[in-house]
């Protein structure tokens, strides 16, 4: 416990705080958001631009700062996601992961508590979940897609400002370690 | 073992990737029609669908207590224009049927089958797939419902998609698969074109119809039909309307279609959990005797009925005769539908959809068929009806002989087979039967049409 201080300390150059979740958050925060992505576009077509399981798996890993729990979370969310699809198990669950564990990676090296970083990184991360997405879709499981650049720097965009808050309230339920 | 305990994470991202990786190689490899759903999908159902069907409850609760007793501007101009469409749709109605009626013994001359919409589940959509690679929709309604897989789903606007899974485990869930998903397909027929194709959606949740040859012409603003070839839906419902045709790069056009059903707003569908297959009949066929046949092709006094149903149409029908009008030819569907007694009174199921199940049925209706004069195709003024009229009678209903005698008689005339089924060319009547639609949609034409006099 105390190398891994040590570790944090010596890489980002300060004590890096890291918090965790209680499990009724764990648990009720993920599913929320994968109803939620799979209730709201019925009624708001237009919210089908946002993703917001990768916004809690992003929120979750830059918390935890745990690359393990990072990847775990990441694939459980997508698992979860994908099971809701008629589309193989496993193209949002390898992303999530991914995501996750970069996300909790790069969340002990830079400082993740403000909101100008929180927008480019979940920026970042958007456009990395989709890369990968894209590849594995097309290249394992064969589905056609058309692959955007301007399309996905927008979808990241508008998914960073929504992230913005959505990590403002994930605030409000961590808790410090 | 330092390098383990330093690279830990590295390796054990590694190795998830690597078994999901693997378990996405066994499911692409094995994939099938009949593959059972996994207990993993079960699962997640299972765990979302209370939630959804919670949000939709409130969802509902509110719009219901806000439009019901809050928000009710407008509603009597909205509900006095609703009277004057039903009236309307009446008149139409009745035409329709006429139609369908025709239709239905010409279908019994050439030995078509007729397949009925007879039985539909209505289901609220609660939730969907939340992925653009993946459109489709999960419904209330499942396999304690009578839901199975591959059964139609439709609205009253249009084909919506069909039912992928409805599983004994979610017993009041059940998955559908939207028509523009990339891995649907539809059998498709143009409405006037006749040309059939395959439906299918596009990653970007476009509809295009494929497999029309290039050198076909299509307009646009075309309606496009299900043809009945996939064996789940019925010939004849509405699929959507032509929007843009562009030459493809093969030896087929590029047909973009804009679905009649709004897919991106679902609320209510109709899941068709019954189709009937029979052939047609023409009712009460072998009731007509030939002194009744003779009757109606000859010039005579006309029956109370008839002279009723003339003078209700007053100057414009005029007194046209049999003989006169068997020399003109007129298309079905332009038929007269003179004066209606008020009150008139339509028994019809909702969604009651005939059409052709032949295997030659797409190329069947283009056919023209010759027939001897029948009243009511001949510019003759129908008589007048009963006042309780069954608008789309089911095959085999008893009708009014008022409405069933002349046309019956008329392809009695012709004989027994539908290899008979001719006439003199002076007494052609050209018939193309039209679809009847799930959705009818009243035309601004005048009620009443008059034939050639």
């Amino acid at each position: 416990m105390a190398r891994t201080k040590v570790a944090i300390t010596y890489t980002s150059g300060e004590q890096v705080e890291v918090y965790r979740f209680g499990w009724p958050a764990t648990l009720a925060i993920p599913l929320a958001a994968v109803v939620l992505q799979a209730f709201v576009p019925i009624w708001l077509p237009f919210v089908r631009i946002f993703d917001l399981p990768l916004l809690v798996v992003i929120g979750f890993a830059t918390a935890r700062r745990s690359p393990l729990a990072g990847l775990i979370t990441g694939g459980c969310i997508g698992i979860l996601q994908d099971a809701l699809t008629h589309q193989p198990i496993g193209l949002y669950g390898i992303s999530k992961t991914v995501v996750g564990f970069g996300a909790s990676s790069l969340g002990i090296k830079l400082d993740v508590e403000n909101a100008g970083a929180r927008f480019l990184l979940t920026i970042f991360f958007y456009v990395m979940h989709e890369v990968v997405y894209f590849m594995i879709a097309r290249g394992m499981v064969g589905l056609h897609m058309a692959w955007s650049w301007p399309q996905e720097l927008l979808s990241g965009v508008a998914n960073a400002s929504l992230g913005v808050f959505i990590f403002m309230l994930l605030d409000r339920v961590k808790q410090r370690t | 073992m330092d390098v383990l305990g330093r690279y830990r994470n590295l390796i054990v991202l590694v190795g998830v990737l690597f078994v999901q990786i693997l378990g996405l190689a066994v499911q692409v490899r094995r994939t099938t029609d009949n593959e059972p759903t996994r207990l993993i999908r079960i699962w997640a159902v299972g765990a979302t669908t209370p939630l959804e069907k919670a949000l939709v409850w409130v969802k509902t609760s509110t719009g219901n207590v806000w439009h019901n007793y809050f928000y009710l501007r407008g509603v009597r101009a909205e509900n006095r224009a609703l009277k004057e469409q039903i009236e309307r749709m009446r008149l139409e109605q009745v035409r329709m049927s006429q139609d369908a009626d025709q239709a239905r013994r010409l279908q019994s001359l050439l030995a078509f089958k007729e397949q009925f919409i007879s039985q539909t589940t209505a289901a609220q959509v609660i939730g969907g797939s939340g992925s653009e690679q993946s459109r489709l929709i999960y419904i209330d309604k499942g396999y304690n419902d009578g839901i199975r897989p591959d059964m139609a789903v439709i609205t009253a606007d249009g084909v919506v998609g069909k039912v992928l899974h409805a599983d004994p485990a979610n017993r009041h869930v059940a998955q559908v698969l939207l028509i523009d998903d990339q891995s649907s397909g539809v059998g498709a027929i143009l409405d006037k074109a006749r040309l059939q194709g395959i439906l299918r959606g596009t990653p970007s949740g476009e509809v295009m119809l494929e497999k029309v040859m290039s050198d076909e012409s299509v307009p646009a603003g075309e309606q496009v039909l299900t043809s009945g070839g996939d064996g789940i839906f019925p010939k004849g419902l509405l699929v959507g309307r032509v929007t843009r045709v562009t030459p493809g790069g093969d030896l087929f056009l590029n047909i973009r279609v804009r679905p009649a059903a709004d897919l991106s707003r679902l609320e209510e569908v109709l899941v068709v959990t019954k189709i009937d297959e029979r052939q047609a009949e023409a009712e009460q066929a072998g009731a007509a005797r030939a002194v009744d046949i003779l009757a109606e092709r000859l010039p005579g006094v006309p029956s109370k009925s008839e002279e009723a149903g003339k003078n209700a149409e007053g100057a414009a029908a005029g007194p046209g005769t049999a003989e006169t009008a068997s020399s003109e030819t007129k298309a079905a569907g332009t038929k007269s539908v003179g004066t209606r007694p008020a009150g008139l009174q339509t028994n019809a199921p909702s969604t009651v959809v005939p059409a052709n199940a032949g295997s030659n049925a797409g190329s069947d209706a283009k056919k023209s068929t010759s027939l001897p004069p029948q009243a009511s195709t001949s510019g003759i003024a129908p008589p007048a009806r009963p006042s309780s009229v069954s608008s789309t009678p089911p095959v085999g209903s008893p009708r009014s002989p008022a409405i069933s005698s002349a046309p019956k008689s008329g392809i009695l005339m012709g004989t027994s087979s539908a290899s008979q089924a001719t006439a003199t060319p002076g007494d052609a009547v050209k018939i193309s039967p039209k679809p009847v639609k799930a959705a009818v949609q009243p035309k601004p034409q005048p009620a009443v049409e008059d034939g050639p006099h």
